[in-house]
């Protein structure tokens, strides 16, 4: 199992997202051969103009819907840290939902089991597609880190330019 | 395939909803949007059937590319209805994330007819349609409509397609507004909505939307992605089309204090520039596009602090330069109520204006505007008459309410010289006295005066040609760009994406065939869009509209000069220039003198049904 430092995973920048669901056509498109964001592993949430973001699964350290798993049909992996969806035991309960607090496990509309984002093995493709360049497949410590640098620009901006000059 | 080849009938009268199969002759010949829109339009109306009647079919129509990941047509829908306006046939399009959902509800097409007897909302579920009461909606926002329904139903990912006070009060520049910022604007389509007591369309799809050819679509996709991020959209990812004012204004074709000038001293005040540095907080996108063209204001500061709208050229300049109105926070406000009263934004600056002028010139008084001060620049006046008419109170706002013909008509006088509309519809932001391949295009198109129909304006404004006169060779330019805009409005792509198509129609069947598993060439889909338009005549001149004495300009263009000192002073339409562009235009056509599209065209392009109602009208001209 990768630390909790080394996970990556798909995380949306708030000030670039746009709200345009490309990452959730792309999810269906690359997992299930279709358009159909109900499918979508990723969903965008726009609550007005200004907060967008598409949130997908943070693959959390002791992940609260794998303890919340009646059945055992949940697990981590060890070499990525995705939830893996064991879908002959699933029977669709939905404890893992609930316990989730970030929306990013859900129910599949038809296959009446749980989906989540499993990072299409290394190349996740709402990535890919994102025309904002708004989501990542990073770890923690480079968002923060990123975060930092940012916010040193703005504290800054003055001062940067005055240095090119 | 893309196409769900299925129409859900709505019978608002009885409550009776049915599903019926669309044929793929009709997809093809039609394409979708506004194509198929006025072709079912057709076969389910009676000639002559009044606006407002519950015989007028209501038609919500996707495209053969809404729902799949296409970037500006995957999110589109069109309405179909006979315009409140004209009278004769209107469409009108928006984009946003609504078109979507209807497509995976399982529709092509929706077609309302009849009349509830009281306020409802359709709620279409996937395969269930309900009809819910809505009364507590009345005189509600299109914005607070969605929100209500949205609780209601309990669905964050419900897309609601609403009209305002102004829908429910049959005010004929009402239009139909879905996610909060997106507008079937033109031709009163929320009129026609209201007349039904039709508040919303509520829907929730959940079913898949496949292509025929996903491996070649992706890629063709991809493709399209990385040219959103080239030079052809740069405009609409920079300043947006704001950045019109400063060009206009520049070339004297921004009409400004009601078209008694060409340009406005005030335009720097107003720019795309200014708007962009002090107002735009958030450019955001509609749904599978990554291109993000909505330009979002917040106002910083003043009496209008803290109003949020979208902000787009064509409403700015209504509200704005047309009105003599020079503030940016008052015509951030103006489009703000527009919105909420849900009227169209160019139709009501364009009405205030008249009434402005009128105003200026004492054909109306203050005792007509109950003591407003109605002169241009009020910005003040313009708000407060903006709500007066989204809610048809007093005279001044009951009367404006019927847009500026009816209006004028009302008034008396010489009201009528002042009224800038074609067929009915308003003008948009472009001066048709010095930009005269527009002034063709704009006189000729089916649902009145309208830039998109044809962007005729575009070859005068990029100097491709003379814009000071009209002469042979404008009538090709003209039905090369309308059969064009017809095709786009079918696929109902985003005008603003146009230029991604590098390959022009050739894209576009490409596009069309990936989908469809159709089959589609270039010439096969500019035959299609010659075919829609002929359409669209043929169902003006049913309605008694749509020949040549429907084609004019507002007296203004052809009898005022422009004062402005520079190029363009004097410039004016002549009735012999008018007459060789129309004349030109029909002859490429291959219509009549009078403009009646010719039995043998029609049988050209497959429109052998129609041949009998050409027919009449031309003994009528004997």
């Amino acid at each position: 199992m990768p630390t909790i430092h080394e996970k990556k995973f798909v995380s949306g920048d708030p000030s670039k997202c746009i709200g345009c669901c490309v990452c959730e056509y792309a999810c269906s498109m690359k997992h299930e051969n279709t358009y159909n964001p109900t499918k979508s592993r990723i969903r965008a949430v726009r609550l007005n103009p200004f907060v967008n973001l598409a949130v997908a699964c943070r693959l959390c350290e002791d992940p609260p819907c794998v303890a919340a798993c009646p059945r055992d049909a949940l697990s981590q992996s060890e070499e990525t840290g995705v939830i893996i969806v064991d879908e002959d035991k699933c029977n669709g309960c939905g404890w893992c939902v609930e316990a989730c607090d970030y929306g990013a496990i859900q129910l599949h509309p038809e296959r009446k089991v749980v989906f989540t984002c499993d990072l299409c093995d290394g190349e996740p493709q709402c990535v890919e597609w994102c025309p904002e360049e708004a989501l990542d497949f990073t770890t923690k410590d480079i968002v923060s880190q990123k975060a930092r640098i940012t916010a040193v620009k703005k504290l800054f901006q003055e001062a940067l330019k005055s240095g090119k000059e | 395939m893309s196409y769900t080849k299925r129409i859900l009938y709505v019978d608002l009268t009885t409550g009776k909803t049915e599903v019926k199969p669309l044929n793929k002759k009709l997809l093809k010949e039609y394409i979708g949007g506004i194509g198929l829109g006025m072709k079912l339009w057709l076969d389910h109306s009676k000639a002559g059937v009044d606006p407002f009647s519950p015989e007028n079919p209501l038609i919500f129509i996707t495209g053969p590319l809404t729902g799949t990941m296409a970037p500006s047509a995957g999110n589109s829908y069109a309405v179909v209805s006979k315009s409140a306006l004209t009278g004769g046939i209107n469409e009108a399009k928006a984009h946003g994330f609504f078109g979507a959902e209807l497509k995976r509800a399982g529709y092509d097409a929706v077609i309302f007819t009849g009349k509830s007897d009281k306020l409802v909302y359709a709620w279409i579920d996937d395969d269930s349609v309900q009809l819910i009461d809505a009364q507590h909606l009345t005189g509600m926002s299109p914005q607070e409509t969605e929100e209500t329904i949205r609780e209601e139903v309990g669905d964050f990912y419900v897309r609601v397609s609403a009209i305002g006070e102004a829908g429910e009060k049959l005010v004929r520049i009402a239009n139909i507004m879905n996610d909060e910022f997106r507008a079937i604007g033109r031709g009163g389509m929320g009129a026609v909505m209201g007349s039904k007591n039709l508040k919303a369309v509520a829907v929730r799809g959940t079913n898949d939307v496949n292509v025929a050819n996903l491996e070649d679509f992706k890629e063709f996709v991809r493709t399209i992605h990385e040219r959103m991020k080239g030079p052809a959209t740069r405009k609409y990812r920079t300043l947006g089309t704001p950045e019109n004012v400063l060009v206009l204004n520049a070339i004297a074709a921004l009409p400004t204090r009601n078209f008694s000038q060409a340009t406005f001293e005030g335009a720097e005040k107003v720019s795309g520039e200014r708007l962009n540095e002090r107002y735009i907080k958030k450019i955001v996108g509609c749904a599978t596009c990554g291109m993000r063209c909505d330009h979002i204001a917040l106002v910083p500061e003043g009496e209008y602090k803290g109003t949020v709208s979208r902000i787009e050229f064509e409403c700015m300049w209504a509200v704005g330069p047309l009105c003599g109105v020079d503030r940016l926070d008052a015509i951030v406000e103006a489009i703000y109520q527009a919105n909420r009263y849900g009227v169209d934004g160019i139709s009501v600056g364009v009405v205030v204006a008249f009434a402005m002028d009128l105003y200026e010139h004492g054909i109306i008084t203050k005792e007509d505007t109950d003591g407003l001060e109605l002169n241009f620049g009020n910005a003040h006046a313009l708000v407060e008459t903006i709500k007066r008419i989204g809610s048809r109170k007093g005279w001044l706002g009951d009367t404006l309410a019927e847009g500026t013909m009816r209006a004028a008509e009302k008034i008396g006088k010489d009201a009528w010289k002042y009224a800038n509309h074609i067929k009915g519809l308003e003008l948009p932001g472009y001066d048709l006295r010095t930009l005269k391949t527009a002034a063709l295009g704009f006189s000729v198109s089916f649902r009145g005066a309208c830039h998109l129909r044809s962007g005729a304006y575009s070859p005068d404004v990029k100097g491709k040609v003379d814009r000071f006169k009209i002469e042979k060779g404008r009538g090709k330019i003209v039905v090369d760009g309308e059969d064009l805009y017809n095709v786009v409005d079918s696929l109902i792509l985003c005008k603003f994406s146009r230029g991604v198509m590098y390959d022009g129609l050739e894209d576009m069947a490409k596009y069309y065939r990936l989908a469809t598993g159709l089959e589609m060439d270039a010439e096969e889909l500019m035959k299609a869009g010659e075919r829609i338009n002929n359409l669209a005549r043929v169902i003006n001149i049913r309605e008694g509209k749509g020949t040549r004495e429907d084609d004019t300009l507002p007296w203004k263009i052809m009898n005022v000069p422009v004062p402005d000192e520079g190029v363009a002073k004097g410039a004016v339409v002549s009735q012999k220039e008018f007459d060789i562009g129309l004349d030109d235009y029909y002859s490429v056509r291959g219509w009549t003198k009078d403009g009646i599209p010719t039995p043998e065209k029609l049988k050209e392009l497959g429109l052998d049904d129609l041949v009998k109602i050409v027919k009449k009208k031309m003994d009528s001209k004997k």
